[in-house]
């Protein structure tokens, strides 16, 4: 794992192993704010940014619990840490942007419970990446949750226009779509290494 | 959830979650664990019974802790709940068969932020006295896990032709590879909702036609 080149590492996590298309982590905020498009992005970054700041807490946080052997501690010392950070993007977004953080509404605080970012924390233990890896691979998932968000909006915002059959609006329609749009990022497969 | 005056029966809070309220089909909740363990049906099952513990256990000593948990820290103290029983979860897997631990992967350890659970504590527990609380939790994994077993046995006997194992067709079935592949998921998740929707639908349009028939 020790000498995988940083680029590929991202391009990986950004597109083969997309963190909601390939590795379903993240789904109710990828369901829930895919409605539009203004929404999407700001979301997005909300959540790269709480990657980040768990990401590195996390490193820091594991070397700690390792040091002291307190390994079965783990998981709580994360969330907690992934808590916190989530609270400190509310706050900030409050203050400098009151129409934003009304826009995101419930799905903020929500981003505590976004799997993608414990995922974020515990797969960069498992996998024993070095400080500057788990940057680059924390950067990457925000990215690559970022564009499958983006992706979805847009698509959606499309399909409000277009005639659809009773029985599938709603939900199964948007399952369907996350399905089409999967599909095509396997095709990313190929590219660079696995896990 | 249960805001009607006449308290629910004990038998009323221990079906809401596998029928009215399953928190797979009607309340589309917890969708990582859902497309990302049904690959086949054995995962699907250990997944559905793994939550269910986590979920009865935390909603037993949430509602325990009822009356002591000041509001405000309420979230993080649920959290730091779930999480001790997920941490319990993890090591018990981790003993009893190191396939399936490797098979769930990191998705165990991510039980911890299913909204479910935290959204079961809550929405019921915190509200409740431990036996009812206990009931619903316990419907509402158990729901979970019908659900992830639905979707899970559809997954292996389409994307291998088998189920728990054992193999269905003869030596001549080509699978269809794509439904144990990420988008599989999505689509068979996706074809579960539109067919209930579908006869949702139906029977409503069954009562109108019958309402009109009569007078």
């Amino acid at each position: 794992m020790a000498d995988i080149p940083l680029a590929q590492l991202f391009l990986t996590t950004v597109l083969a192993n997309n963190f909601v298309l390939a590795m379903f982590l993240g789904l109710c905020p990828f369901l829930g704010v895919s409605g539009r498009l203004a929404t999407a992005a700001p979301m997005g970054a909300a959540t790269t940014f709480v990657m980040l700041v768990a990401s590195l807490c996390a490193y820091g946080l594991n070397a700690l619990l390792t040091w002291l052997g307190l390994e079965f501690l783990r998981l709580i010392a994360y969330i907690a840490v992934i808590a916190s950070a989530v609270q400190l993007v509310e706050m900030v977004l409050k203050k400098y942007s009151p129409a934003l953080f009304r826009a995101l509404g419930i799905y903020l605080p929500l981003i505590t419970t976004n799997c993608a970012i414990l995922g974020v924390a515990l797969f960069q233990t498992a996998r024993e990446y070095s400080f500057i890896q788990s940057l680059v691979f924390a950067t990457g998932a925000g990215a690559g949750f970022t564009l499958a968000l983006v992706l979805m909006a847009g698509l959606r915002e499309r399909l409000r226009l277009a005639a659809v059959p009773d029985p599938v609006q709603g939900t199964a329609l948007a399952l369907i779509l996350a399905g089409l749009l999967s599909l095509t990022f396997m095709g990313f497969t190929g590219l660079g290494v696995g896990e | 959830m249960n805001a009607q005056p006449a308290r629910p029966t004990p038998m009323e809070e221990f079906l809401e979650g596998i029928w009215r309220q399953n928190p797979v089909f009607v309340m589309v909740l917890g969708m990582c664990p859902v497309m990302a363990v049904t690959v086949s049906a054995v995962n699907a099952l250990a997944m559905g019974l793994a939550t269910t513990f986590v979920l009865t256990g935390s909603a037993l000593l949430v509602s325990l802790l009822r009356g002591w948990v000041p509001r405000e820290v309420r979230i993080a103290t649920y959290i730091v709940i779930i999480a001790s029983f997920v941490t319990v979860v993890d090591y018990l897997i981790q003993a009893l068969s190191l396939t399936l631990y490797t098979a769930l992967g990191a998705f165990i350890q991510l039980i911890v932020v299913n909204c479910i659970i935290l959204g079961r504590a809550e929405a019921h527990a915190s509200k409740n006295p431990p036996l009812p609380a206990v009931l619903n939790a316990l419907g509402m994994g158990l729901g979970f896990a019908i659900g992830l077993l639905a979707l899970g046995s559809v997954r292996e006997v389409l994307g291998a032709g088998r189920l728990f194992g054992l193999a269905l067709f003869g030596a001549d079935f080509q699978p269809w590879g794509v439904m144990v592949q990420p988008p599989g998921g999505f689509f068979v998740l996706g074809g579960w909702l539109l067919l209930f929707n579908w006869l949702k639908k139906r029977q409503g349009r069954l009562q109108a036609e019958r309402g009109t028939a009569h007078g």
